[in-house]
């Protein structure tokens, strides 16, 4: 056979031209930008529908100006009725799960940093990378367009339950078409995560650089690698759902509406489909959803934490094999969603026992940061202000976990808001201090500009309080029995602590104001930032020995070669207390 | 994945192009190795979703209202029809490994078997169409009841997965026959363990469809 070895000289060409360089990119850093972008819009209106809900339910009768704009029939004159309410809840929902939560601290620092952390030039597939995020972008479109159409965005909640979300309009308003295209944006959305997901695995076990060995991938590679296996099983079964749902609802056949269901005084024309099949695929991915945000962000973590502190963790194998761990357990655990729903109790018994489990692996991570923060001289960045108060953010949430982990409290607590303080927490807020910490930390490298330290700063007290005061009273409102997705407490038994609500409401207006301040940091840090040198942080990993930011294709026809563990800090290096993942030199370990 | 790697190939020099007579294969290079890993997690994926699709039927089938319908007899056929086009791709992967130049007998028996799995690939698909045809004859749509919902569902989907190596299948031949072009023959290697899957995995299908539990 006639054996050309020929190395293909780059990835793709250098790019040319408008559309190719800012909008159909095939560069993985460019692709990376855009999901941020996206994230940071959705993160944004989610807010806002945050903030709009949490005004209503304190004060019903106010008249919000311009809310009539946005929907005739949700919020005539103004006022929101309380379908709306749940339309807006819906959209928070989806939106703050799927295109900020997956798409911020997975696909777009992933898409931009995996890469160049592993020394490759791009991603395995760059077309399959460029085509998953304008299909992502795609799925963002359709369900926006929820809000424009007549019928308004779906009621039905961000998990969809059947047989309501099934049935079609007979479920109430947003039911006909808003939850049509809640159904299709998500199935568009799941291929565009599974052709992400088979990227970055492909990316990551065959495009590594000369001596780069999976021990030695820095651990937010390897948190996005765990994550992307996660979402290459999760996403795989979402998709299926979703297509029986619009199946159900426009082609006629019961997957999942019983025979005899009556809704709004109408017999629906289905026989023996099973409601709990839904909720059975929906939470075998759903559970493991929850990985998918919170994994990347223990990443992201664990790297600045040990950048700042200027030593190693206790042990980053023991990290490495408590995410693998979480990402396996996840997967057996999706039961605990339905504890209420009628199941059979000793399933819930099973799905009970794997769930405390995974609290070994969170605990040992736990212990880790903090153990290796003892006695650490740490520098108080923003980057790693956000990191310590992910870990605050995680262990508050978390603990809050081992009670719903159990059946018999769960029955009891399930539908209160102290599940929804519990998730906002460990999941929502905890995941998003991950994105904050990486992104004072690699902004400069993005951009080749520094953000401003001291609005960071500000940006992170306002939000650290702020988050526990939205949040912290929500598990004792849950424990006094207060009911989520009730539209307000206003005349019921909830009165006696409507100040509370009110309280709430008044953080969740200031700490969503202060995210502005983090915006703003943004957006001028960009164009008037201080300019940043290649390795500001002094960090090891390999986007710290290129350009800020960097080229087109990263290493230029460099090709990085690796010589150390990625966390080589306390040691007497030519440059520093630190010697780089592809510097050749030997190290000396320093004092002990 | 065919158009994920036609542009490292431009970019790659051509070596010993004289009169159309190219080099089959570029062999070893990392975004080979790349493609290979895609392949498979792909089919790990699609394996994932059809087990989703399996344990919903599974479900299904528990409940009273279940009706098991007989499988049209065009299902026999279109089965042996996937079979072969297992084999024809074989035989043709097989010549290509002899070939070294795109000009030469094992490239040309290559081409033939070739145009014989999409042909016999192109036969499935319509094969399939014929069984939907004859279950409607029957008086069995997508909605009469669970088991015929299924049945309709997994053979589309299982379809368009058929198409999209009919594609990649279309696309092979395409640089096969055109004399000027390089060709990956990773490329090759890949669709045809997709292809094979894509067999295997309609023989479960077919036996999930056939056999109650």
């Amino acid at each position: 056979m006639h054996e050309t070895s020929v190395e293909p000289v780059h990835v793709h060409a250098p790019p040319q031209g408008f559309w190719r360089k800012h909008v159909f990119s095939l560069d993985h850093k460019v692709i990376g930008k855009q999901y941020y972008a996206l994230a940071l819009v959705a993160v944004f209106t989610g807010m806002f529908l945050s903030w709009l809900m949490r005004i209503h339910m304190v004060w019903p009768d106010a008249k919000i100006h311009g809310l009539e704009l946005l929907s005739k029939n949700g919020a005539p004159g103004g006022v929101m009725t309380p379908e709306y309410y749940l339309s807006l809840l819906t959209m928070h929902g989806t939106l703050m799960v799927f295109f900020v939560l997956t798409n911020a601290p997975f696909a777009a620092f992933g898409n931009y940093f995996l890469p160049i952390q592993i020394g490759a030039e791009d991603m395995a597939f760059p077309r399959f990378n460029m085509m998953s995020f304008w299909t992502t972008f795609l799925a963002w479109f359709v369900l926006m367009l929820a809000f424009v159409i007549p019928d308004g965005p779906p009621i039905a909640g961000w998990t969809e339950y059947t047989p309501l979300s099934a049935v079609g309009r007979d479920a109430g308003p947003g039911m006909q078409w808003g939850a049509s295209l809640w159904g299709i944006s998500i199935a568009i959305f799941c291929i565009a995560s599974l052709l992400g997901a088979l990227n970055f695995i492909a990316t990551t076990l065959d495009l590594r650089a000369k001596g780069m060995t999976l021990m030695r991938m820095p651990l937010c590679t390897w948190a996005w690698f765990i994550t992307s296996c996660i979402a290459l099983l999760a996403f795989a079964v979402l998709l299926p759902a979703c297509i029986l749902l619009i199946l159900d609802r426009h082609a006629g056949t019961s997957f999942f509406i019983p025979g005899g269901l009556v809704a709004s005084d109408r017999l629906q024309p289905h026989s023996g489909g099973s409601p709990l099949l839904w909720q059975h695929l929906f939470w075998f991915f759903g559970h493991p959803e929850v990985y998918i945000a919170i994994l990347p962000s223990m990443g992201i973590v664990s790297h600045i934490l040990i950048n700042s502190m200027r030593k190693p963790l206790l042990s980053a194998k023991v990290v490495i094999y408590s995410m693998m761990s979480i990402g396996f357990l996840s997967y057996m655990v999706w039961g605990h969603h339905m504890f209420v729903s009628g199941m059979n109790p000793l399933s819930s018994l099973t799905f009970s026992f794997p769930t405390l489990t995974i609290t070994i692996p969170a605990t040992i991570l736990t212990l880790i940061w903090l153990g290796s923060l003892y006695g650490a001289r740490i520098q108080l960045t923003s980057a790693s202000l956000f990191a310590i108060g992910f870990i605050s953010m995680f262990v508050s949430g978390g603990i809050s976990g081992f009670f719903l982990a159990q059946p018999s409290l769960d029955i009891y607590l399930h539908g209160t808001y102290f599940v929804v303080g519990h998730f906002h927490m460990v999941m929502g807020v905890a995941s998003l201090f991950g994105v904050f910490a990486g992104t004072y930390f690699w902004f400069p490298k993005m951009t080749g500009r520094y953000m401003n330290e001291t609005i960071g700063k500000l940006h992170f007290w306002i939000t650290f309080i702020g988050t526990y005061l939205i949040f912290m009273p929500m598990h004792y409102l849950g424990l006094i029995g207060n009911v989520r997705r009730y539209q307000s407490f206003v005349d019921d038994y909830m009165s006696p602590y409507l100040w509370l609500h009110k309280d709430m409401t008044v953080a969740a207006l200031i700490t969503g104001a202060a995210q502005f301040l983090f915006l703003y940091n943004v957006i001028y840090s960009r164009f008037k930032g201080a300019p940043a040198p290649e390795n500001p942080w002094n960090c090891t990993s390999l986007e710290w020995s290129i350009p800020s930011p960097p080229p087109w294709n990263n290493f230029g026809d460099r090709h990085p070669i690796v010589y150390h563990d990625p966390y080589q800090y306390g040691v007497k290096g030519s440059q520093g207390d630190f010697v780089m993942q592809d510097s050749p030199e030997q190290i000396i370990a320093s004092g002990d | 994945m065919a158009s994920t790697v036609a542009p490292a190939v431009q970019s790659a020099p051509r070596l010993g192009s004289r009169n159309g007579a190219v080099p089959v294969s570029f062999v070893g290079s990392s975004a080979d190795r790349a493609s290979r890993s895609g392949i498979w997690v792909g089919i790990f994926a699609i394996s994932m979703s059809f087990a989703a699709f399996s344990s919903a039927l599974f479900v299904r089938q528990g409940t009273p209202d279940w009706t098991h319908i007989v499988m049209p007899s065009v299902l026999y056929l279109n089965t042996l029809l996937l079979l072969a086009s297992g084999v024809t791709l074989e035989i043709s992967r097989r010549s290509l490994t002899a070939a070294t130049l795109i000009e030469s007998d094992h490239a040309r028996r290559a081409r033939i078997w070739l145009l014989a799995t999409f042909a016999l690939g192109i036969a499935f698909c319509a094969g399939q169409y014929i069984a939907w045809q004859q279950l409607r004859a029957a008086g069995f749509y997508l909605a009469t009841n669970p088991n015929s919902s299924f049945f309709y569902v997994l053979t589309f989907i299982h379809v368009l997965h058929v198409l999209v190596g009919v594609a990649a299948i279309v696309y092979l031949l395409g640089r096969l026959m055109a004399s000027h072009s390089t060709f990956r023959r990773s490329l090759f290697e890949n669709t045809a363990v997709y292809w094979h899957f894509i067999g295997v995995l309609w023989i479960y299908l077919f036996l999930l469809c056939l056999v109650k539990l």
